[in-house]
């Protein structure tokens, strides 16, 4: 292989013109590295600028500044059909005069492949996505899944480096859209080759990646694996969009090389040894992330550290969990609680008005620069 | 619910509406059959299929054809097959040209940024907004003007002079066909999704290919539509042709409107008859294709 | 140079664009601008086109003449003031009729089962595929006196023992507008039909959930939804009613001159196509500003391409 990496953006920037005449910059000196055979997500909500990555990738779009390596080369303006990327798209684009077969031919006929070596390759890539037997039907007369496996079976069948795949599962329905996420995992893990994922679905994205980049107004926030991004956000835009969290303002009293006590003026107490971040000092203010599955709740108090009192507000039975909601001092949080017993007897429960104990454990929360 | 559906009002209207609709044209075939030459009042049906025609005054006794009389009249008539085979020859190429050039037009203005788009899109509507006889009377000036010159600028005499005729007519048919082309096949393509195309290349096709092998196929269907729109509108036009005919590129329509002006046979009635029956089989035979088409594809 | 067009999608779209451009510029702009030059133009005697700056054509179509008896130099001479008012009434008048045939007819073929709708749009579009020439003179052999409208009603008559003279019908202002209420018909129901079609059912479960009755939910509800039709379809009508000439030339005689027999007969007859020009381009001004007062307050409706 010519480069360690398949795919990378050095610095690359997007412009628009909007239709109101004003220039917009969908993607925003972003840099990333995609290694070879990895799976990478790209993840935001729309307009995060994801999209217009991956199509610039493909080659549909042109960087307006910087520029896209695929094994190491300078893309330039190359056009798509001379990049070795495939793309599976959102809305499948499967053409609708064709039949399946004529489809998965298409890509294959444009390199110039003999007739039988075509027969054959269909036929393993149909195989391969378990259509077999479907290679006459149009588009039109099959399931959403199977236009989905079709799309897939279209833009695999040409062999690419890099196969580049823009919220493939967004039209399927929530349980073929779980399936569907494994079946991706292991081929991808079966054929070796780069997956490039574009998707608004945390959960898939964490379910599915190598490593993920969290993307919000056209700038890359944060890149890492799943449990990094999870555990460590490294700023409260991805703290807030991945998973859920409490934030409180904090202030720092004291800190060594890695850890600091913070007073959390809203709780009115002091939390020590707690990770910190590079780059802060004594007496910053700060936001404290607090996950709401890793604040313990207990009816007695333990006299044990970081631990407070609190008024359960409300409960919400969600039949694997229970989301608690508590007040600190007219500080609202909100407490996970899995549902380990039945809770079949009300009373079995925290119920609201209760008083209760939280403890927060300081390895569990984060300290986080201000915005 | 549905209010109005069982409206006695909006029956009798569309029973009325219809029947305003047909009365003309039975009337038109009731007549091709008559026995009357004048045609004013209907004589009876043609009786007897005999050896040859017998008159009797204005009255057709007898005929080989019997009833359809005036139909053979109309197959020996030789200003009418002229008349028809200019009409098909200039809806035909004019259908060709406006066709090519109209779908070039309406990829340019759907999927293209140039300096000249909003004057493109704007001059197709003048057809729509301006009336026929204005832009009749503007390019037989244009045509006028222009020979004239020529003629006299390079003394042409005899065949060489240009004048009006078959090739002025085809153009003039051209430029108002042209807009609807476009704007049929704009109208579909705003509906196409750019991603069959951004697939086509991505999966290795070039431009062409792309064009060639997913973007026609999958706009045909508005292509054809606009083609078919303006060969009817070719087949129908009067007003222009009016204007931009010369000797020798006389049209059925110009050929009908001369013999209402002068003597009217029934021969006129067994003409409109034919071209009714020839443009109600054309359609529906188009029609039965598209509905085979359609099974076909769902 | 493949490769630097390849990149230039201005150039691309300038090239697709160029052939109808260039057709549209030179058949339908050029000629326009040559009408407008023309029509300040004089004739020459051999009915030739003498190129001045003169405004005798258009102050001669508003009523200024100087054929006056009693030795007057100018008086008014209403002839082209009548020609173009009257046009403009038949073409209102015309619309407005076709409006009030058009609309229960699309209304009942939208409501219609789905599957008989496309035969009832079939039905009305038999009649548009015949020639327009044709289609005139239909009605020319219907409204004769000795015509089949006279026969029938002649029948009646006789059967009820009335008396009855035929009426004369033919080459009456009335002959012209059924007319031309009948060629341009359909061009009406089309786009009503199919913004009528376009309008979600649920909309009537909504208005009549809603406590609307079926007259309130019509006027409240349906009617407002089917104007893009109406407008549609009076653009495809008035502007062509404005401008025909075999209508009121077949049907019409002498006795029903319009601004289109008026331009027709400059042209061909009395060869003066100055005059005729200078008529053509007032006849463009009166389309193009009624047009525009018109969609400037109920818009341009979507449905005038056919699709």
């Amino acid at each position: 292989m010519a480069s360690e990496f398949a795919v990378e953006m050095r610095d690359v920037v997007k412009r628009f013109i909007t239709p109101e005449g004003n220039e917009m910059a969908a993607v925003d000196h972003v840099t990333m590295q995609i290694k070879n055979g990895e799976f990478f997500s790209m993840l935001g909500s729309s307009g995060c600028g994801k999209t217009t990555s991956l199509r610039m990738i493909a080659g549909f779009e042109w960087p307006t500044e910087g520029e896209v390596y695929i094994e190491g080369n300078a893309m330039g303006h190359t056009p798509p059909f001379q990049r070795k990327v495939n793309t599976v798209f959102q809305s499948y684009a499967l053409f609708q005069h064709m039949t399946v077969y004529q489809n998965l031919a298409f890509g294959l006929e444009m390199e110039g492949a003999k007739e039988d070596e075509i027969k054959k390759r269909v036929g393993r890539a149909l195989e391969m996505v378990q259509l077999t037997g479907m290679d006459r039907r149009r588009p039109r007369q099959l399931s959403g899944g199977q236009q989905q496996r079709v799309a897939l079976a279209r833009a695999l069948v040409k062999t690419p480096d890099v196969l580049l795949l823009d919220e493939p599962l967004g039209a399927l329905d929530l349980k073929l859209r779980k399936e569907m996420q494994l079946e991706l995992k292991a081929l991808q893990q079966q054929l070796g080759i780069t997956f490039i994922y574009v998707t608004h679905d945390q959960e898939e994205a964490l379910t599915m990646s190598d490593r993920i980049a969290v993307m919000s107004k056209g700038q890359v926030q944060q890149m890492g694996t799943p449990v990094e991004i999870y555990e460590r956000p490294s700023n409260k835009f991805v703290a807030d969009f991945i998973g859920e969290s409490n934030f409180l303002e904090g202030k720092i009293k004291s800190l060594s090389k890695k850890e600091a006590s913070v007073f959390i003026p809203g709780l009115n107490v002091e939390v020590t040894g707690m990770p910190i971040s590079e780059g802060m000092v004594k007496g910053e203010e700060v936001v404290v992330s607090i996950r709401p599955e890793k604040i313990r709740i207990a009816d007695k108090d333990t006299k044990s550290n970081n631990m407070f009192r609190a008024k359960v507000t409300n409960t919400v039975y969600i039949g694997a969990d229970t989301h608690v909601y508590v007040d600190v001092h007219h500080t609202k949080l909100k407490v996970l609680e899995q549902n380990r017993i039945s809770r079949l007897d009300p009373k079995s429960f925290y119920v609201v008005g209760q008083d209760v104990w939280l403890m927060l454990m300081p390895e569990n929360t984060l300290v986080l620069k201000k915005d | 619910m549905n209010p109005f559906r069982r409206s006695p009002f909006v029956l009798v209207a569309t029973v009325l509406v219809y029947t305003f609709l047909y009365a003309p044209i039975i009337g038109l075939v009731l007549y091709s059959f008559n026995a009357s030459r004048a045609n004013v009042t209907f004589e009876g049906f043609i009786p007897a299929f005999s050896e040859r025609v017998v008159m009797d005054g204005s009255l057709v006794k007898s005929s080989p054809c019997g009833p359809f009389h005036w139909y053979c009249d109309l197959a020996k008539n030789d200003d009418v097959a002229e008349a028809a085979g200019n009409t098909l020859t200039i809806a035909v190429v004019a259908t060709i040209v406006a066709t090519v050039i109209g779908t070039m037009a309406a990829i340019a203005l759907q999927r293209y940024d140039f300096k000249l788009k909003p004057f493109s899109q704007l001059s197709l509507y003048i057809p729509i907004v301006i009336p026929e006889i204005v832009m009749g009377i503007g390019v037989l000036t244009l045509f006028s003007q222009l020979f004239g010159w020529v003629n006299e600028s390079f003394n042409l005499s005899g065949d060489a002079r240009l004048s009006l005729g078959m090739a002025t007519v085809t153009i003039s048919h051209i430029a108002f066909m042209v807009p609807f082309v476009t704007l049929v096949v704009q109208a579909r393509l705003q509906g196409f999704d750019k991603s069959f195309e951004e697939a086509a290349m991505d999966l290795g096709a070039n431009e062409w290919t792309t064009f060639r092998r997913v973007t026609f196929p999958m706009i045909l269907p508005g292509v054809m539509s606009g083609a078919l729109l303006a060969f009817t509108l070719s087949l129908d036009d009067f007003v222009i042709t009016f204007f931009t005919n010369g000797p020798g590129s006389t049209t059925l329509p110009i050929y009908v409107y001369g013999l209402l002006r002068r003597i009217i046979t029934p021969q006129v009635n067994a003409l409109s008859t034919v071209w009714i029956l020839v443009v109600f089989t054309a359609v529906l035979l188009l029609q039965l294709i598209q509905n085979r088409e359609q099974k076909q594809h769902s | 140079m493949l490769k630097r067009l390849r990149e230039n999608k201005s150039t691309q779209g300038t090239l697709l664009a160029l052939p109808t451009t260039l057709w549209l510029f030179f058949l339908l702009i050029i000629p326009l601008i040559l009408t407008l030059v023309i029509s300040f133009g004089k004739r020459s005697p051999d009915g030739d086109v003498i190129y001045t700056f003169s405004l005798n054509n258009y102050t001669r179509l508003f009523g200024y003449s100087t054929d006056c008896p009693e030795g007057q130099a100018s008086c008014f001479n209403p002839l082209y003031v009548q020609i173009l008012w009257r046009s403009l009434t038949l073409a209102f008048n015309t619309t407005a009729l076709v409006i009030i045939m058009a609309y229960p007819l699309a209304y009942f073929i939208a409501r219609a089962h789905p599957k008989r709708r496309n035969l009832f749009l079939f039905m009305v579009l038999i009649p548009l595929w015949t020639n327009f020439v044709i289609r005139v003179y239909a009605w020319m052999m219907l409204l004769r006196k000795e015509g089949a409208i006279n026969v029938i009603i002649g029948g009646v008559a006789n059967l009820l023992n009335i008396p009855f003279t035929p009426l004369e019908m033919l080459y009456t202002p009335g002959a012209v507008l059924v007319g031309m209420v009948y060629e341009f018909l359909p061009f009406m129901i089309l786009p009503i039909y199919t913004s009528l079609e376009k309008i979600d059912t649920s909309l009537y479960e909504a208005a009549a959930d809603l406590g609307a009755n079926a007259i309130k939910t019509f006027l409240r509800v349906t009617l407002p939804l089917s104007m893009p039709g109406v407008v549609a379809g009076t653009i495809l009508v008035f502007i062509p009613v404005m401008g025909t000439f075999i209508v009121s030339d077949i049907l019409g005689g002498r006795q029903v001159i319009l601004v289109g027999n008026l331009i027709q007969r400059q042209f061909l007859d009395a060869r003066d196509p100055t005059f005729g020009s200078a008529a053509s381009l007032i006849l463009m001004i009166m389309t193009l500003i009624v047009t525009y007062f018109y969609t400037r307050k109920f818009g341009f409706g979507e449905e005038i391409v056919p699709a």
